[in-house]
């Protein structure tokens, strides 16, 4: 328990080479200001180094964006050396990063490996070229298998895949198969998302302009429950709403952090952090990241006091989001309400409609109660 | 004297009474183009957004006839709704004479009707105005036949104007000078004035509207209100321009106001008699009636937190409106409140929407009721107008309920469907009687009950806005009534609760139950609705639960954003009352009022 309430460091990437459809997350297409990023990474690395504040150990380290396999083996080995030296690494640490099928070469994938990367998220997508090309991803099926198989080949004993759902076209008998190709490789982890659409993405302007829909409620839920039985068949665990691992020592532990309320230090354009009831995130644009970090200035663009009602709220609408749930007893002491005794009548009737279970001090959702865990968080 | 006129314009609901007030004022010059905006006499905004007159007013208009002699027309402007009739009595007990509106395009109308007839309860000179000439629809020889056959008017009496173009006023004001008679009275008798309205001023306390009939008051002097025989002494009369102006004294024929240091409205009584303590005149001026609120409900915060507020605002509100009347009211389900009474739905309706505009409340009202009179077999008689107090059935020897008769006038047309709606809201002892060709004066009792319900609204439907009607309250009668209660995932709201004809009660409750489904927003899980009398469910309906609304994803980035969107539905929800576990829009409450017709 106490080793998983060390901090955990993100670095954003904001580089793509293309924008997906469907991708609301910051990132450009210039790979030519990559080594000012890294320069500028260096000293955002140092800024926190020499502040005041009370991240300076981690346990975790993800590398997301963005496409962070848009840098090269050498730079991805530069930052990891800047990291180890700025920050106390926990020797144990989870060292993910996010990995684009096409990208990656066998001997990349050996070199992060070596370098101490020990855990692989590939963004997959789809095993279905249609889908693939509708969400405006670069590769196709066919790399996504391959880069599978060259990361177990490269040594890599813990991968995640990323995978889509719910998308235009796809019933849930054609995204089972995309599942069941998945699950082929036997990962360690999966991510199911279901599609949503963020406003100013090209794939929301087309889901308007030609009439195209979500699935309806009793579709979406169609999905969400064919993924969970199948997945918990195959013997994953269904352990947040869009996340599954197979056993708990699977779980992706730096996302457990943000649903758990747990320090994380951001780096990097857009990229946010938390600690001590403060939230701030860096400004989104590279240019001025990079140019306020080279005069020596903040790259934080705001930052936000959360009130003890704000605290108490998101550790309720994020603990719920777990199957975990969120420990009652712990809860009171954070957040001084008693949720047993505040919200009695509705918590009966919750427990009642099968959405959420009362046992061993914990209030954790239902599979029912995973699906509408907005609400639960509302009550 | 001779040169005072005291006069009201009285019409059907949007035949133009504001717009014509408005150009004698800016003909007669008491107020500049600058300072001018439409409907004037309508201070207050709900008056001018739903074009109706709430509050009487008056103002005195300065005019120099075609005879050289200058003459001060005093315009006492009146409500113009059925709820406030005894407020129009007063206004027109303060005049000689009357300028009778009539739309050119709709003619005469039910409200036409019954003004009329007050203004010849009251003996007034009547001058009939057909306003609107410049309509493409105009049509003024059907007009001037109705002025003739409906009203019994002379038509050759009448004028020709266009109060929007301005067309027609020079003659209005000419007639108004020869036609209707100064005053009569004298300065030297005893004083004797009625009070026709009182409006609350923050600063000076109530300021009390009056046309004096005897005598003369001044600053200083001590008067009584002879209702009560309460005594002020007077700190300032005046004239009504479009601000108050000061005077020396009121004298006999005069309109004008008094401040006396009344604390609240609610010391006067409109209708009352001022007279001078030491010489008082012999007997209160004729037609007094104390007005007894015909519509109950109860008034509750959204938040509980806001009861103190709450309080405070109607304590405000109460300042200005005599004829609102509350008290505290707890209910099980909704906490603690008020029980309110109002002059009718219309009344109602402009409490609510003053305390939520003027106040910044968020307010629910329980289901409006009448006051129903119930006869226990130990011989007791109770007055309930909160079904709360609805006595134990097995105690209960007779029910009755206020009846009304209701006049309507339409076009002979919608005669079936009127009659159908008339019937259906258990209307009886019908009247009918064609007062032109194609027209028919129609009459019946209904229970107030049925109006307060929803009758407007459809009789509006059905007659799609020729009909118009009006009403007066007639006596008790005796009915089968029954408690409706309705109750969500089990639990009983009692803000929701009717008191209903028995053989009502079943399409009520189906109607309540429709109603709320279309309100109360899906939840989590399944909620039931129910109609009952006692433990007899006689309606129900049911929401469906919604299944999925998670988003997908929520890491480090999305948690603010998340945050945000949740504290806004939380803001959502706290406009919502929580019964039991179900939260219920504010909206729900009042659109059980409503029927599927509409």
């Amino acid at each position: 328990m106490i080793k998983s309430e060390q901090a955990g460091l993100y670095i954003h990437v904001p580089f793509c080479l293309s924008k997906c459809a469907y991708c609301s997350f910051y990132s450009i297409a210039a790979p030519n200001l990559i080594p000012e990023f890294i320069k500028a990474l260096l000293r955002e690395m140092a800024f926190w180094k020499s502040s005041c504040l009370p991240l300076k150990g981690f346990d975790t380290i993800y590398l997301g964006g963005g496409t962070p396999s848009l840098l090269s083996g050498g730079q991805i080995h530069d930052l990891l050396n800047a990291v180890h030296s700025a920050f106390a690494i926990a020797p144990q640490a989870e060292i993910t990063m996010e990995v684009n099928p096409g990208d990656v070469s066998p001997e990349y994938l050996r070199n992060l490996r070596t370098w101490g990367v020990n855990r692989l998220n590939i963004g997959v997508q789809s095993f279905d070229d249609g889908i693939l090309k509708f969400l405006g991803r670069r590769h196709s099926a066919r790399e996504a298998v391959c880069v599978s198989d060259a990361a177990r080949a490269a040594g890599f004993d813990n991968i995640g895949l990323d995978l889509i759902y719910g998308v235009s076209g796809q019933d849930v008998r054609l995204w089972i198969q995309t599942l069941e190709r998945a699950l082929s490789f036997v990962p360690e982890h999966l991510s199911c998302y279901q599609l949503s659409l963020e406003a100013q993405t090209p794939l929301f302007g087309r889901y308007r302009s030609e009439g195209l829909s979500l699935p309806a409620e009793s579709e979406a839920l169609d999905f969400f429950f064919a993924t969970s039985h199948r997945l918990a068949e195959a013997g994953y665990r269904h352990y947040e709403v869009s996340n599954f691992a197979r056993g708990n020592s699977f779980r992706s532990r730096h996302n457990m952090k943000y649903w758990r309320h747990i320090p994380y230090l951001g780096l990097g354009p857009s990229a946010h952090s938390f600690c001590a009831g403060r939230r701030w995130w860096n400004t989104a644009d590279v240019a001025a990241y990079i140019q306020n970090l080279s005069e020596g200035k903040t790259p934080v663009w705001q930052s936000e006091e959360l009130s003890a009602e704000q605290l108490a709220l998101e550790a309720l609408f994020l603990g719920l989001r777990t199957q975990d749930g969120i420990d009652l007893e712990q809860y009171q002491a954070l957040h001084g309400v008693d949720l047993l005794t505040a919200k009695k009548q509705t918590l009966g009737q919750l427990v009642e409609n099968g959405l959420v279970e009362i046992r061993d001090g914990r209030l954790s959702p239902t599979l029912s109660g995973l699906a509408v865990a907005d609400s639960l968080a509302l009550i | 004297m001779e040169n005072i006129r005291n006069f009201s314009i009285i019409a059907h609901i949007d035949h133009g009474k504001s717009t014509l007030a408005d150009r004698l004022i800016q003909y007669t010059g008491v107020c500049n183009e600058r300072n001018f905006q439409d409907q004037l006499l309508d201070n207050m905004d709900i008056e001018r957004e739903r074009g109706i007159t709430i509050k009487s007013n008056a103002i005195s208009l300065p005019y120099r006839a075609q005879n050289g002699q200058t003459y001060t027309l005093n315009l006492i402007d009146t409500p113009g709704h059925v709820d406030f009739s005894y407020e129009v009595s007063r206004s027109l007990a303060s005049c000689e004479g009357v300028l009778l509106l009539i739309d050119a395009a709709q003619g005469v109308q039910a409200q036409t009707l019954a003004n009329l007839y007050l203004a010849m309860e009251h003996n007034l000179e009547i001058i009939p105005i057909i306003n609107k000439i410049d309509l493409p629809s105009a049509d003024i020889d059907r007009v001037l036949e109705e002025i003739d056959s409906e009203l019994g008017l002379d038509p050759d009496t009448h004028i020709k104007a266009s109060a929007k173009e301005g067309t027609g006023i020079e003659e209005i004001l000419e007639a108004i000078v020869e036609r209707i008679p100064p005053p009569k009275g004298s300065g030297d008798n005893p004083l004797a004035a009625l009070i026709f309205d009182a409006k609350y001023d923050a600063y000076r306390g109530t300021i009390i509207h009056c046309r004096v009939f005897e005598g003369c008051v001044k600053a200083g002097d001590i008067i009584r209100f002879m209702y009560n025989n309460a005594t002020y002494k007077v700190e300032e009369v005046g004239h009504f321009l479009l601000q108050r102006a000061k005077r020396e004294k009121l004298s006999a024929g005069e309109v004008g106001y008094i401040i006396a240091g009344v604390k609240t409205v609610s010391d006067v009584r409109t209708g009352d008699t001022i007279t001078h303590q030491d010489r008082p005149c012999p007997g209160p001026l004729p037609g007094f009636k104390e007005v007894k609120p015909v519509v109950f409900a109860s008034i509750y915060p959204i938040a509980s937190d806001d009861y103190q507020d709450l309080a405070d605002s109607l304590e405000k509100y109460k300042l200005n409106d005599a004829s609102f009347i509350y008290e505290k009211d707890s209910s099980a389900a909704l906490g603690q409140g008020f029980r309110c009474g109002f002059l009718g739905l219309l009344h109602l309706d402009i409490v609510q929407e003053r305390l939520e505009r003027e106040y910044d409340l968020s307010i629910i009202l329980s289901v409006p009721s009448v006051r129903y009179r119930f006869t226990l077999k130990d011989g007791r008689v109770l007055y309930v107008d909160n079904p709360t107090h609805y006595p134990d059935p097995a105690e209960i020897d007779k029910g009755e309920e206020p009846y009304i008769r209701a006049s309507m006038m339409l076009p002979e047309r919608y005669l079936g469907s009127v009659m159908k709606l008339c019937m259906e809201k258990r209307g009886v002892n019908s009247n009918m009687n064609y007062t032109g060709p194609g027209r028919v004066e129609l009459s019946y009792e209904m229970p107030l009950a049925e109006v307060i319900f929803d009758f407007y609204d459809r009789f509006k439907s059905v007659t799609q806005g020729y009909g118009s009607f009006d009403y007066d309250i007639i006596d008790y009668r005796e009915s089968n009534l029954v408690l409706m209660d309705i109750l969500v995932n089990g639990e009983k709201v009692d803000a929701l609760s009717q008191i209903v004809h028995r053989e009502r009660a079943r399409a009520r409750a189906l109607n309540a139950c429709d109603r709320l489904k279309d309100e109360i927003p899906r939840q989590m899980y399944k909620i039931a609705i129910q109609g009952a009398i006692g433990s007899e469910i006689i309606a129900r309906s049911t929401i469906s639960a919604f299944r999925k609304d998670v988003t997908a994803k929520c890491y480090g980035g999305d948690i603010t954003r998340k945050r945000k969107l949740l504290e806004k539905q939380k803001e959502g929800k706290k406009r919502m009352k929580m019964i039991g576990s179900v939260s219920i829009p504010q909206s729900a409450f009042l659109a059980v009022l409503k029927s599927d017709n509409d």
